[in-house]
């Protein structure tokens, strides 16, 4: 099984007609996704790769069932787009738009709280389960998707698009495929952190470890920590962590806008030492990651 | 972004936050003596500058009358704080404090809410007081969907056991602080030390306010009204002349991201990227010893000229001997563009592709396309099964070369 999206799951993309979003439908429909249909208002009774476009969510919903949404409107109309999708009912939404400020984040997530709904994102490729669908940028086109991401026992979670595919690619070359990557956004407040998805990766009895990236600032993975001791976490994490130099340099913004290192608890040590002490393996580099899980999984190799 | 004292304090005014007497800033002596002199009575200055440690740094003065405080608004204006020079003087009456307190307002990452926070412990670092007299302080989030109610504000006073007058007078201050930071899309509001002065009355003594910088579109007439350039960026250093020739690289076209760049001292150049790719090459740049001379995002699939400009750029830093254009693997970012747009900024730039470029290692988008073009000028490139360290380490070896 897979986690928030699967090869029989259908999604609609709220954007569709523009530049990117063009493009990720495509890379969407060859990975195998069931978009069902495509927003801007205006422009509905156009297609899009052969995807119907439609002025509002619910012409959708009113005609077929739709599981989620991918939001990639520009940032001064992704609010609106995403309080329209939990209020026609849809309960998995991926926000790619960039640059949201954070009070009208924290504003859906609340709303889609109270809706029993999931925000992934802002500023997100999205999720891949792989040889099942893709919703979102995950991973570019099919073709490239295919060669980094292939299925198996571990989860992967990254606050970083890029290195979500960086991880994958090297999991998947040493004969490790993922059950589901989720790619969570790299800004200082998201809809759905480590510590959120964990459940569901817990739920998932395919998923037998997970990796996690991991950056300065913010307490998500302070909060993972007390997350995997309180719950006594069935499953193994590694965890790598970028940006050490960044101990040095407080108050500098490098990378994502949650990356601002601004008290102890944000640093890079500090958050090795939590993790460590909640039984979180540390991979130094990259390539130290599949003989981490290997080792904690009980592989032999 | 950071605001000054003296704006933070503006804002708090505008919105009932009772402020010292006076609290005007003086660019002069004779400005500063005049506000002495408005005041009549003791007085504080205090250098505007956006860093810590003025107090020990000699940047905060004490003075009685308006002739000493002339002559220690002279020292202030004279004085850099951590690089950082001063943008004028804050002149405020000075009266006996009874008790200081703390409040601020600002987003709890986990709940994904605003947090309101108060402590009957102020002036001294908040973090220091949650961990060593958590009993000093109280905590509590609030909607961002519902309107903020004052009740919320008293519920949180009334929580560190404060009754009577301070209680309602507290609540009120508080409650302007939670109105102000959702009102102005604000990361960071926050009073410390609050001051319950000898007479029972509260002042804001010192003030901090922080603006999230993707909210600043939207804030843009209080910017005006406080007199905020809407181009200034306010970092924890200001920028150089190099990082504001990369906005300008970055600002001249809209597809994707090439010149945000911070300076270093070293040799090596980076096009690197992007956001979490960057930290973990920079990173290892570092442990295998490498100086790199600044650090750069790209991606996002910028153009070939956006890219030939950031190499320029890169290239004509002094002291840069070779650059290293490395990413993770990427998804939508087209490998062959970025190839071209950073060959021609090398060979614009009068150097030859297979020198000046000590490795190229993006694989993913086009890759194959990109590797034939590397392939013809030379270039060594490495494909995903090299990995993002050793491809680092293979670029500072190739300096030690030459």
């Amino acid at each position: 099984m897979s986690i928030l999206i699967t090869k029989d799951d259908t999604f609609i993309i709220q954007g569709i007609t523009g530049r990117e979003a063009v493009n990720m439908s495509r890379e969407c429909l060859d990975y195998g996704s069931k978009v069902v249909g495509g927003v801007t208002p205006g422009r509905g009774g156009r297609d899009v790769y052969g995807i119907p476009v439609y002025d509002t969510v619910r012409q959708i919903t009113a005609k077929t069932r739709v599981d989620g949404s991918v939001v990639a409107v520009p940032p001064a109309f992704t609010r609106d787009a995403v309080y329209e999708a939990l209020e026609a009912g849809i309960k998995t939404i991926v926000v790619v738009t960039e640059r949201i400020p954070r009070f009208e984040v924290a504003q859906m997530v609340e709303l889609a709280r109270l809706r029993g709904a999931r925000i992934i994102g802002p500023n997100c490729l999205g999720v891949l389960s792989p040889d099942e669908a893709k919703m979102g940028g995950l991973g570019g086109r099919a073709v490239d998707a295919k060669k980094a991401f292939k299925k198996g026992p571990i989860g992967v979670m990254s606050r970083s698009g890029g290195m979500t595919t960086e991880m994958c690619n090297t999991l998947t070359a040493a004969g490790l495929g993922q059950s589901t990557a989720v790619s969570i956004g790299g800004d200082a407040v998201i809809g759905s952190t480590y510590a959120d998805l964990m459940p569901l990766y817990e739920a998932d009895a395919e998923t037998k470890a997970i990796v996690i990236y991991c950056e300065p600032g913010g307490r998500m993975e302070a909060e993972l920590a007390r997350y995997v001791v309180e719950k006594k976490s069935r499953l193994p994490i590694i965890a790598f962590m970028a940006g050490r130099f960044m101990d040095e340099m407080p108050g500098m913004r490098f990378g994502h806008a949650g990356t601002i290192v601004e008290g102890k608890a944000d640093t890079t040590a500090e958050k090795i030492k939590r993790l460590e002490t909640a039984g979180i393996s540390i991979a130094e580099r990259i390539e130290d990651i599949p003989a981490l899980v290997k080792t904690r999984i009980g592989m032999t190799g | 972004m950071r605001f000054y004292e003296y704006e933070s304090k503006r804002l708090f005014g505008k919105h009932g936050v009772p402020l010292p007497t006076g609290s005007k800033v003086a660019h002069t002596p004779q400005e500063a003596s005049a506000i002495a002199a408005e005041i009549a009575g003791p007085v504080v200055l205090k250098s505007q500058v956006l860093t810590g440690g003025r107090m020990k740094a000699g940047g905060v003065l004490f003075s009685d009358n308006p002739a000493a405080a002339a002559a220690a608004a002279k020292k202030i204006l004279a004085l850099t704080i951590n690089g950082h020079t001063p943008r004028g003087v804050l002149v405020e009456a000075r009266a006996p404090i009874a008790q200081e307190y703390y409040v601020g307002v600002t987003w709890d990452g986990v709940a994904r809410l605003p947090v309101m926070i108060c402590s009957d412990m102020g002036g001294i670092d908040i973090e220091e007081v949650a961990e060593t007299h958590p009993q000093h302080i109280a905590k509590r989030n609030f909607s961002t969907l519902l309107p903020f109610s004052d009740f919320m504000a008293k519920e949180l006073i009334a929580s560190l056991n404060i009754s009577g007058s301070d209680l309602n007078r507290l609540a009120q201050i508080t409650a302007g602080l939670a109105r102000i930071f959702i009102t102005y899309g604000l990361t960071l509001a926050e009073i410390n030390p609050l001051a319950k002065l000898a007479d029972g009355r509260f002042v804001c003594l010192d003030g901090h306010v922080d603006m999230e910088d993707d909210a600043r579109d939207s804030q843009k007439a209080i910017l005006k009204e406080l007199g905020i350039d809407p181009e200034e960026k306010r970092q924890a250093r200001p920028p150089t002349d190099f990082e504001i020739k990369g906005v300008a690289v970055d600002a001249g076209d809209h597809r994707g991201v090439a010149g945000n760049v911070v300076e270093f001292d070293g040799d090596l150049g980076l096009v690197i990227g992007a956001g979490g790719g960057s930290l973990t090459l920079f990173d290892a740049i570092r442990k295998h010893g490498g100086r790199p001379a600044n650090y750069c995002e790209i991606g996002g699939n910028p153009s070939v000229t956006k890219t030939c400009e950031l190499t320029k750029l890169i290239l004509s830093k002094p002291g840069v001997k070779k650059i290293a254009v490395m990413m993770n693997v990427v998804s939508n970012t087209r490998v062959d563009i970025v190839a071209r747009g950073v060959i021609k900024g090398v060979i614009e730039s009068g150097h030859k592709p297979s020198e000046k470029i000590a490795i190229f290692r993006i694989p993913g988008s086009w890759e194959t396309e990109g590797f034939k073009i590397l392939k013809h000028y030379g270039v060594e490139y490495c494909d995903r099964t090299v990995s993002m360290y050793e491809a680092a380490g293979r670029a500072v070896a190739k300096m030690r070369v030459g």
